[in-house]
């Protein structure tokens, strides 16, 4: 049964959820006295107005677009991985150690190694909690909110402990070697006497997100597995029948998941930092679930929600430098944004479902019912992914 | 070793205990009706501020804590609505409202105050001060070295159990209160069977989004009573930003732990407290053991804990079966 075109569903909805979120924070910016009209100028103006902006604005973008597509696979297993932060900071040990521990005799090299690093590292960290909820029943929100906590404590260990190089202060690794450094978008985009991206941390990790989302496409849509993910996600019990295994599809999700999360660390760690510091990741790992339950956990709209949140987040930095309005303005932002497209999404889409549903209603003598069907086989992104029963 | 520094161990163990024991009987209330609760951390965090914002503007301890009981039940409103009436995903919503009181909380305190997110210090009757139990000698009239030579009986009873905040003493007294309602009781009853079965309250003629809406409003109360400790309480004196610090999630490990029953939830916060309580003083790990723990281990271990009971290998727990699960009426 159909209630409502495809478009609507994909970008109506998504679009009426975001300008609720967007009047709210209005409100709240009202609230403490400040002009919202002024600051969504500043805002934009901030992120996207000038090269420098836009090094900044993708370089958020690139960490938002791993944790999301991380959050959007777990979602399409019906998973809910909660635990990107302490995947990508476990991400950012492995690049650490490979960075520092293997000689690199070209960064194109270096990158390869970090990838495969930090890749294997988020995975690993994913896969306890995974295996937990695969083989005991564990449910997988809360291990991997403990795992957060737990990774969160191994690097203070680590980082104030056996990696800290010897007389320093800073929690941190030593640099890494110079031969690790990957392009950043000035290096790559400057020519002549035009520099541009000066000062900017945006790097070419944002090349390998781009290709992430690529690749998750053609996992998700194009292969066996992927098949087998969403026909997992969609009804356990008719997967099981079908001969997929759960604790394949719940294993293989989550590692993937944990992979994309710690892939993050390519961006922040071996490409801005250039070391690895404490608490890094700043909350990229839950932002995740807010891009990725934009994006309807589909690459493209994992990219288009990235690139927005990107722009919120450096456009919250020049609002805070400019205004009144402190940075934390952005939090509340990112929380509305995840309340109405994540857990108020029937408030939406019930009314606008009716709506459709009237004027189909109406018009139904006179012309054919609109544009409706689903193409075969393409199935919905399913909307809100469930508690996993344990 | 001595007999003052295990006191000291204790009196701190009861106190960093109290948010956990209260926080964890909202999750108790919540997901025995169940709605899981990944917001009690927003919603301490929410009355934590507003508690301190409002003593320290009126001057009374008691509108702060009134404040901060409405602001967690605001909270609580929005979880209902989006997890019981909208029927949406619980634990994003969970999400949702651990960031918005994350962001609001500083964004509010810097424009009331300006301070950059935090409250003013609280003076005189703008903080829970110290109760003093019948019997129990008041310490800070005492000296040091009249205090060391305290009979230990008599140093215990003044020290440890006496001497807290009244919602320290509130907290105590919620956990049979807690098992008293949920085990002894028909609303108490109706709760439990709500997180087990909702078609069956149901056919029973009973109000299933009611009942679990109620659920969330006691959790509602609780937490607001956690957030007031943490800022109002002595020795705390005002709010900082994300003062609860992950407060909320040791609370939900605490409530797996005890497998969601009351009793155990007291034994499991006091033990997190304990946790918490040696990692604020590493050099007393040092004296107790002769070995030097990372107290990044310390702070960890709640969390191995519980993951560790949730893989079943010490007992396993067994989370109230239609928890998480909207109830849809009309099948």
């Amino acid at each position: 049964m159909e209630r409502m075109p495809r478009w609507a569903d994909v970008v109506l909805v998504p679009l009426i959820s975001l300008l609720l979120a967007g009047l709210i924070s209005a409100l709240v910016i009202l609230a403490i006295g400040e002009n919202p009209w002024e600051a969504l100028k500043i805002m934009v103006s901030g992120a996207v107005g000038s090269t420098y902006a836009w090094g900044y604005t993708l370089y958020y973008a690139t960490n938002f677009i791993f944790t999301g597509l991380a959050v959007a696979v777990a979602f399409h297993a019906r998973m809910f991985n909660i635990g990107g932060e302490g995947q990508a900071a476990i991400g950012g040990l492995g690049v650490a150690l490979v960075a520092l521990y293997i000689p690199w005799p070209h960064w194109t090299l270096a990158l390869l190694g970090a990838t495969l690093g930090a890749a294997l590292f988020g995975a690993a960290w994913a896969a306890v909690p995974a295996f937990l909820q695969a083989k005991r029943g564990s449910h997988i929100v809360i291990t991997t909110i403990m795992f957060n906590f737990i990774a969160a404590a191994l690097l203070n260990y680590l980082l104030v402990g056996p990696l800290k190089p010897a007389g320093t202060m800073e929690t941190a690794t030593a640099p890494f070697p110079e031969a690790t450094h990957i392009p950043s978008f000035r290096d790559l985009f400057s020519h002549g006497d035009t520099i541009l991206f000066r000062g900017t941390p945006a790097n070419i990790t944002f090349f390998v997100a781009l290709l992430a989302c690529v690749l998750v496409w053609l996992l998700i849509w194009k292969t066996r597995l992927g098949y087998e993910i969403r026909a997992f996600g969609f009804s356990e019990g008719a997967a099981r029948y079908a001969g997929i295994g759960a604790t394949k599809i719940i294993m293989v999700s989550m590692m993937l998941s944990g992979a994309l999360a710690g892939l993050m660390a390519i961006n922040n760690t071996l490409g801005e930092a250039e070391r690895l510091i404490l608490n890094a990741i700043e909350g990229a790992g839950f932002i995740g679930i807010a891009v990725a339950l934009m994006g309807r956990s589909h690459p493209l709209g994992v990219l288009l929600a990235a690139i927005l949140f990107g722009i919120l987040y450096q456009g919250g930095a020049e609002l805070s430098l400019t205004t009144g309005i402190p940075r934390e303005m952005v939090v509340v932002i990112q929380a509305l944004v995840i309340m109405f497209t994540g857990a108020l999404d029937n408030m939406v889409r019930m009314p606008v479902e009716r709506l459709f549903a009237r004027r189909r209603l109406r018009g139904a003598p006179a012309a054919p019912p609109g544009p409706a069907l689903h193409p075969p086989g393409e199935a919905a992104v399913p909307s809100s992914p469930t508690a996993t029963r344990p | 070793m001595d007999w003052t520094t295990v006191l000291l161990l204790l009196d701190s163990t009861i106190r960093t205990a109290t948010p956990l024991l209260l926080a964890c009987l909202a999750g108790l209330f919540s997901e025995r009706a169940g709605i899981f609760d990944i917001g009690l951390e927003g919603k301490m965090l929410v009355s934590a501020f507003l508690a301190a914002g409002f003593a320290f503007t009126t001057g009374s301890v008691w509108l702060g804590l009134l404040a901060g009981i409405g602001g967690s039940l605001a909270l609580s409103a929005i979880h209902g609505l989006a997890s019981i009436t909208f029927r949406g995903n619980q634990l994003i919503s969970g999400v949702a409202i651990n960031f918005l009181a994350a962001g609001l909380t500083v964004v509010a305190a810097q424009s009331w105050f300006g301070e950059g997110g935090r409250t003013p210090q609280l003076g005189e009757g703008e903080r829970f001060g110290a109760v003093i139990l019948p019997g129990a000698l008041d310490l800070s009239e005492l000296t040091i070295r009249e205090q060391r030579e305290l009979p230990p009986l008599t140093a215990l009873y003044s020290d440890v159990l006496s001497g807290h905040s009244i919602l320290t003493y509130i907290a105590l007294l919620a956990v049979p209160l807690s098992w008293w309602v949920l085990f002894r009781t028909r609303f108490g009853l109706r709760l439990r069977a709500v997180g087990e079965n909702p078609a069956a309250v149901d056919t029973a003629g009973i109000s299933v989004a009611r009942l679990r809406f109620a659920a969330v409003a006691i959790a509602g109360v609780l937490c607001a009573i956690a957030g007031a400790q943490l800022s109002t309480a002595e020795p705390a004196a005002g709010f900082i930003r994300d003062m609860t610090a992950g407060r909320g999630y040791i609370a939900l490990a605490a409530l797996i732990f005890a497998k969601w029953r009351p009793y155990p939830a007291l034994g499991a916060c006091l033990l997190f407290g304990f946790f918490q309580a040696l990692e604020a003083r590493p050099d007393i790990f040092v004296r107790l053991f002769d070995i030097r723990v990372p107290s990044a281990l310390l702070s960890a271990l709640p969390y191995l804990l519980t993951v560790i009971i949730l893989a079943g290998f010490v007992g396993r727990a067994i989370p109230p079966r239609a928890g998480g699960e909207p109830y849809v009426k009309e099948r």
